[in-house]
Parts: C-alpha cells; structure tokens; sequence
C-alpha cells in the first residue's frame, strides 16, 4: 500500500481543497474537514482498501500517516 | 385509583425488544399493568429483558423480522393483541455517493418492510381486538429533519411515517389506531453505529434540553399511546426531541 496514492484518494473526499495534504499534515484541522468528509473517508477505505474502520479506532488517529498506519494494519 | 393511563389487561406485542428503546418500552408496558410478548432474535438478551419486567405473566417469541416468512409464523403464534409496539430496527450512516442498493434494501427490509408486512398480518390473521393501538417507531429523522449521512435511514422513517397514516385510514374502520413516536437521539447501544463519544458532545449543543433522550422517556410516550387515554387519537406522530427540531 503507498502513502501518496492513499492521500490522493483521501484528498479526493473534500469538495474544494486548497491545502497540500502531507503524510504529517493533521487532517482535522484542514479547512473544510467536516463529518461527510469524515464518512466519505471511511466509505474509501472500505471501497478501495477493503478495511472497515472501527470509528473509536480512527478517532484515536491524528495524522494522515496515523490513518495510513491504521488502515495498514487491518489489510 | 383513576388512571386513564394504565394498560391493566391489555396484551401488548413488542419488537425489537431485547435493546435500546424496546427493552424499556417492554419494562415500561409491564409496570403499567400489561402482558407483554416481546420478539427479537437474540434469546439470551430477550431472557435478561424479561427478568426485569414486572410480574411474571410475560413471555418471548424468537423472530427475525427480515424474513417475510417468519413474520407470518410469528404472527401466527400470538393471541389478539390490544397492541403492537414496532419498534425494530437499525440505525447506520452512509453518504450519498457511497449508497448502494445492498445497503439500502438491508436498511429497508428491517425499518420499513418488517413493520408493513408485520401490520398486514396482524390484520389479515385478525390479531388486533377492536380498539386496539399500533404504535410505529418512527423518528425524528427524516419526518422533521435531517443529517449528514442519514439518508437511507431517514428516507425508511418516511416511508414509515407515511405508512403510518394511511394504516391508521385503513384500519380504522376496525376501530384500530396507528401513531408512531418519533425521537430525536436516544440513549441506546445503537447510537454507537452512528456517531462517537467527541460527535456526541458536540452534538448536544443542538438541543435545547441539553440531553439525549432516555430509552424510558420514549417508552412512556409508546405507553401514552397504547393507553386509553388516546382512544381518539390515530395518524399521529408524536414528536418527542429534547427541543431538537426547534433550532
């Protein structure tokens, strides 16, 4: 699995992105972070990487690189 | 005592009733005088449940509601009713573009489908004595607002809203009646499926009360009602929101 193909699929859940997505960048503070972009980066992982992510789990996440570990893990 | 509220004599059905708001609508009908049947599918939650019902006139019948067959043997098991609580069902979120129709039937066949064909027997094998109430679990969802994610389920609760009403035209002839009550969120295990414990504190901002509902809350709003005290009452939907839907 590589990080720059799982940030662009993550960075393709947000309508209008103006901030370069990082493997440090933490996601929830970048502008236009909401909860539908929360859900539809939970309906990718399960669609593109077959992992279903337990909220709790992805909630303790902070980074994209955290996520990206976190989603690694479950494969 | 003058109590236009009791359900003294009265046989009331109970889905879902192993969890959440059926476990306590289950306790509540029972306190209040009733004989309760409650179905669900796990048998070591339903025997826990009855344990905690008052008296010990009480029973259970195994059910899974998703398939049209049990519902009709089910159905077919019961003595008449003098009410129904429908209350099974299953919460989840899915964004729009993530829908699929695998999710959307699984979704249906649970909140919608069980309680119409569940009504419909009830009806055609003659289960309801005359005055008897049926009330819908419905919600606030989707009958009076919405939320990111919420699509399948609230388009279900419509769909049961409406068919509330018109089960309530039709049925009425009978002299049964049809209510649902509709709640905004709820303290169950199945808010779980829909949200963590940082959504929710931030959530409860949007309600006026400051508070979810109480599982025992909702339950006296399905007591009201079974109850005598709503004998001309059918078609309703009874919200019960913590404010909710003011803001």
């Amino acid at each position: 699995m590589d990080i720059q193909k799982f940030i662009e699929n993550f960075a393709e859940q947000f309508d209008d992105l103006n901030t370069e997505l990082k493997p440090e960048t933490r996601f929830r503070e970048v502008e236009g972070w909401t909860s539908l972009v929360a859900l539809l980066v939970i309906t990718m992982v399960d669609e593109e990487y077959g992992v279903v992510l337990p909220p709790e789990e992805m909630r303790k996440t902070q980074t994209i690189q955290e996520l990206f570990d976190l989603v690694n893990s479950k494969l | 005592m003058y109590n236009p509220f009791s359900l003294e004599g009265k046989t009331i059905l109970v889905t879902g009733a192993s969890s959440g708001i059926g476990r306590a609508i289950a306790i509540e009908c029972s306190k209040m005088g009733a004989t309760v049947i409650m179905t669900a599918r796990n048998e070591t939650r339903l025997q826990e449940v009855l344990r905690q019902l008052e008296g010990d006139r009480h029973r259970y019948i195994l059910a899974d509601l998703s398939e049209e067959e049990a519902i009709g043997a089910l159905v077919q098991e019961l003595p008449v009713l003098d009410g129904a609580v429908l209350n099974a069902g299953i919460m989840g979120l899915t964004p729009v573009s993530a829908i699929t129709a695998a999710k959307l039937e699984q979704m249906q066949r649970i909140n919608l489908n069980a309680p119409i064909l569940l009504t419909r027997q009830l009806a055609k094998q003659k289960k309801l004595a005359n005055g008897a109430s049926i009330v819908f679990m419905a919600s606030a969802a989707g009958v009076y607002r919405t939320s990111v994610g919420n699509a399948i389920y609230a388009t279900t609760k419509c769909g049961l809203d409406a068919f509330m009403r018109t089960a309530a035209l039709e049925l009425a002839g009978k002299g049964i009646r049809c209510n649902s009550v509709n709640p905004a969120m709820t303290e169950t295990e199945a808010i779980a499926a829909v949200q963590d414990a940082a959504m929710k504190e931030k959530d409860l901002a949007n309600y006026p009360l400051r508070r979810y509902g109480k599982p025992e809350e909702v339950a006296q709003a399905a007591v009201y009602l079974l109850s005598d005290a709503t004998r001309w009452m059918t078609g309703t939907a009874l919200k019960i929101d913590g404010g909710r839907t003011l803001v």
